[in-house]
């Protein structure tokens, strides 16, 4: 194979804006109400509570688990199978009848086949720490980075990376409303690395969107934006691609623990390459930025020789 | 153009290579060892060393060292099972108390490694097993009891000073009330809370009443809240100690939390029995003057308690406690020689035989009780576990009896040794991971590690050719230097921590796509080879810094947000993308100068 003559593309990504304001809003009013009627599925992380993971030597009988958990009289146990049939997983709500950090030891003395894989109980006071703490650190990324495009490009540009990566956010939590899958701090340490992600693939099309206003003078704002995408494209699909690859080997292998940290990764860097393609980019065209916009920052030719 | 100085090649080389060195420890792998640590005086030494290595050889069990290192005695065996049985057989070689014998990991890596001071990789819990505790310090007992004692401290000074008051107690509305008998005592006793108690803040004082409201100050609430913590983070430390556990991580988290790691652990309930347990014990004198049926039906005297025995039987005793549980420095469980009753026996310290002989000379034949304390569930527990009449002055050294079993006298032994807890402590969260799954879940990381590094490699050289492979190199000795970096750093690497190197290898390859990128741009553009790279390069820089920035600001918002496993994540992630940096750049840099720098190119192979 070989690529060199191979021609830099030239789709009209901004002459298809409009399908991708439909799609982008349907998905962001989709997610949204299903965050504020449904919810998210909480894990105990958030909630506070007990969650005991056994495993049996063979296939077991779920019905049985809960007969057993119904005789030991836990209100409101659930189990049902982790990863495997041996696997059993058991949730329980923070009790206010009883000590609650005894509630996992007595789950176990009431199954005794089982072996104990891993307990885990967060008091409900370590819950909403955690709840608070994991909504402040959203917002502290959000005003890094706003900060950090600032000072790099221009307030516009801060407002257009902001702009998709709020949207990847709203997306990736709206999908874990929609199915339900289980929301615990793994999957919010997954959409904190989604910001991260999303932003750097936005962060490559501004540069060229600067390095284009820069030379192109000539030239109105949307070609410019639309030329940046082509030449981007093939190094957001290459990426998007290796990092596609290793999260999904996680999916598939890294157990159930991190299921739902890959899960989320997966949906982010889907949405996190769209983003950077039309929320950023289109986010750019609304706000009317210019090559104007860019001719107060340094020419950045200058520094160039002298790196390696 | 596309040259580096020798320098340069050499500094990277060094860079790479010192990474790959320390990096190593982690192939050797891990031991199964057990250490064993002297406790109250008990030294290792050669003699015991010889010891046990010939009960070993006794009892058949296949080792392959017994070293002293340091402080303790390491022995390696050749597999889990024998040191299990190991376990069993040198752990009836003491007294419980005088040694403690914990299972470790020991590197298996060769001395000269050691000696350059290599190290593997610290596991989290998450990939080791064990348990880890978050507990909450309860202020309001160090409250309480601080505005209990200045009540009483007070309330002798104004004795003292003949200054008459009609109450003195704890306000419900928070803060502590006085009331005197009439104005001129009032005035009298502002004075002694201002020249002697600076720790206390008057709040109110109306005129017309003889009534003062006064506040134990923040600080002092403060100072106590802190010594209490400080107290209670030793008395886990020795508890801890006395358990067995190698690498134990003991931390205060905030003011008021303080957070337990016990890898390995697998019995939860027996670990928080023992270290949350507030079990001590308290000396009094048996009342013999007072009624105890009519103390039974609520007529107590004035300078006695009413307790029970553990059969249920009343008994009144003197208000006034003889010894506490903190005087005693060592204590030990065995059976009483006359009667075979479980019995535990005490050391005090100076201080403690100095007031216990004098309080025992001072009343022999008469009855004294021992009384045991403990809150359980949230509510306090005193029962009389022995009264003895008191045969001759006690001293340094005496023996209690009246235990149920030898396991209770056991666990009371060891509470005693340890120190009581200042305050009382919850635990808020737990989070138990077994043996098995902190198996599964290193080779489920490491599995996906492998199987998603391949297609990218696989993807690389397909893709970018010659460049690819040396974008190849780069990711691989990008893997190298982040495990080499997390072991000096001895960072702990959770499972996500694995997930952050996994999808660091997904990211890190996005730096030479943009090189990659560009030098194809350039060369398109009708640029000789040569000006390409050096374009390709120069060109992509600022962009692959902008980006990689911004990522390391999630990751170290993520950092100082998130909690154990979270943190290793974020760690990988940024260490991740500062050696990324590294070896994406300058690395490859380096890689394509020594093969093309010097050559008159036609075509690129990119």
């Amino acid at each position: 194979m070989s690529f060199e003559n191979k021609k830099i593309t030239n789709i009209d990504f901004l002459g298809k804006a409009r399908i991708a304001l439909f799609v982008t809003f349907t998905l962001l009013i989709v997610s949204a109400s299903s965050f504020f009627t449904k919810g998210l599925n909480l894990g105990i992380d958030f909630t506070g509570g007990t969650l005991v993971e056994v495993g049996f030597s063979e296939a077991v009988d779920l019905s049985e688990v809960r007969g057993a958990l119904v005789g030991a009289e836990f209100q409101g146990a659930t189990a049902q199978s982790f990863g495997t049939a041996e696997e059993v997983l058991i949730r329980l709500p923070i009790s206010s009848s009883e000590v609650s950090a005894e509630v996992g030891d007595r789950v176990l003395q009431s199954l005794p086949d089982a072996e104990m894989r891993r307990v885990e109980f967060v008091g409900p006071q370590v819950g909403q720490e955690l709840t608070e703490d994991g909504f402040l650190a959203l917002l502290y990324a959000f005003a890094g980075i706003l900060i950090y495009v600032m000072i790099r490009f221009t307030f516009k540009f801060a407002v257009g990376a902001i702009a998709a990566v709020i949207h990847d956010v709203i997306i990736t939590v709206g999908i874990f409303s929609v199915t339900g899958m289980s929301f615990d701090l793994t999957v919010l340490a997954a959409v904190l690395a989604v910001i991260g992600y999303s932003l750097n693939d936005t962060i490559v099309v501004y540069d060229r969107v600067r390095e284009n206003f820069r030379r192109y003078r000539e030239k109105d704002a949307k070609s410019v934006v639309n030329l940046s995408l082509n030449q981007t494209l093939s190094r957001t699909l290459v990426t998007s691609g290796t990092t596609l690859f290793v999260v999904t080997a996680l999916f598939f292998l890294g157990g159930e623990l991190i299921h739902g940290f890959a899960t989320a990764l997966i949906i982010g860097i889907l949405v996190g390459t769209y983003s950077s393609i039309y929320v950023a980019s289109l986010s750019l065209i609304a706000l009317r930025v210019s090559g104007l916009d860019l001719m107060s920052v340094s020419n950045e030719n200058g520094q160039i020789d002298n790196r390696p | 153009m596309n040259q580096y100085s020798i320098w340069r090649y050499l500094f990277i080389l060094a860079i790479c290579s010192l990474g790959f060195l320390y990096a190593l420890p982690n192939y050797y792998g891990h031991d199964h060892a057990l250490q064993i640590n002297g406790l109250r005086g008990n030294v290792i030494d050669t003699k015991l060393q010889t010891d046990i290595s010939s009960k070993l050889d006794d009892a058949g069990v296949a080792y392959n060292s017994v070293k002293i290192e340091g402080n303790s005695l390491l022995l390696r065996f050749i597999d889990s099972e024998n040191r299990r049985i190991a376990r069993d057989v040198i752990g009836g070689m003491f007294e419980a108390g005088d040694y403690v014998v914990a299972f470790s990991l020991a590197s298996a890596m060769p001395d000269w490694l050691k000696s350059i001071g290599g190290k593997p990789l610290s596991m989290g819990l998450d990939l080791r097993g064990g348990v880890h505790f978050l507990m909450q310090v309860d202020t309001n007992t160090v409250k309480t009891q601080t505005e209990e004692r200045f009540i009483s401290e007070l309330k002798t000074a104004l004795r003292k000073d003949k200054v008459r008051y009609r109450s003195f107690t704890k306000s419900p509305e928070g803060g502590l009330e006085l009331e005197l008998t009439n104005a001129e005592m009032k005035s009298r006793a502002q004075g002694i809370v201002k020249a002697q108690f600076p720790e206390l803040t008057t709040v109110e004082n109306e005129n017309g009443n003889a009534k003062i409201r006064l506040d134990v100050s923040d600080e002092t609430l403060l100072e106590t809240q802190k010594a209490a913590l400080q107290q209670n983070l030793q008395t886990l430390r020795n508890r801890v100690n006395e358990f067995g556990v190698s690498e134990p991580v003991i931390q205060q988290q905030g003011i008021d939390r303080i957070v337990v790691q016990l890898p390995g652990v697998e019995d939860t309930a027996e670990a928080k029995k023992i270290l949350g347990a507030t079990a001590t014990l308290e000396f009094r004198m048996v009342d013999l003057s007072g009624d105890v049926a009519a103390a039974v039906n609520g007529s107590i005297p004035i300078k006695s308690k009413l307790y029970y025995e553990r059969d249920g039987t009343p008994v009144l005793l003197d208000k006034r406690v003889m010894l506490t549980g903190e005087y005693i420095i060592d204590a030990s469980s065995g059976l009483e020689a006359q009667s075979g009753t479980p019995a535990v026996f005490i050391t005090l310290n100076g201080k403690g035989a100095r007031i216990f002989s004098r309080a025992t000379g001072e009343r022999i034949g008469q009855p004294m009780a021992v009384v045991y304390l403990e809150r359980r569930n949230g509510r306090q527990i005193e029962e009389v576990i022995n009264i003895a009449t008191i045969q001759g002055q006690l001293s340094k050294r005496f023996q209690i009896s009246g235990l149920d079993t030898t396991e209770e006298a056991r666990t009371l032994a060891l509470l005693l040794r340890a120190g009581a807890l200042a305050a009382p402590i919850e635990i808020v969260e737990e989070r138990t991971v077994g043996p098995s799954l902190g198996q599964d879940n290193i080779e489920r990381g490491f599995n996906s590690m492998i199987i998603g590094m391949f297609f990218v490699l696989v993807f690389m050289a397909i893709y970018y050719k010659v460049f690819g492979l040396i974008a190849n190199i780069a990711v691989i000795t990008n893997v190298v230097m982040i495990v080499s970096l997390l072991s000096i750093l001895q960072a702990t690497l959770t499972l996500p921590g694995i997930a952050g190197i996994v999808l660091t290898v997904g990211m890190a390859v996005d730096a030479n796509v943009l090189i990659f990128q560009r030098i194809r741009e350039e060369i398109k553009n009708g640029n000789s080879p040569q000006m390409s790279i050096s374009a390709g390069y120069d060109k992509a820089f600022s962009t692959i810094a902008d980006a990689n920035i911004t990522t390391l600001i999630a990751a170290i918002v993520l950092f100082s947000f998130g909690t154990g496993p979270i943190k290793g994540f974020a760690v990988t992630l940024s260490l991740g993308i500062v050696t990324s940096m590294f070896t994406a750049i300058f690395g490859t840099r380096a890689l394509v100068n020594l093969l093309y720098g010097k050559k008159k190119l036609h075509k690129l192979s990119v």
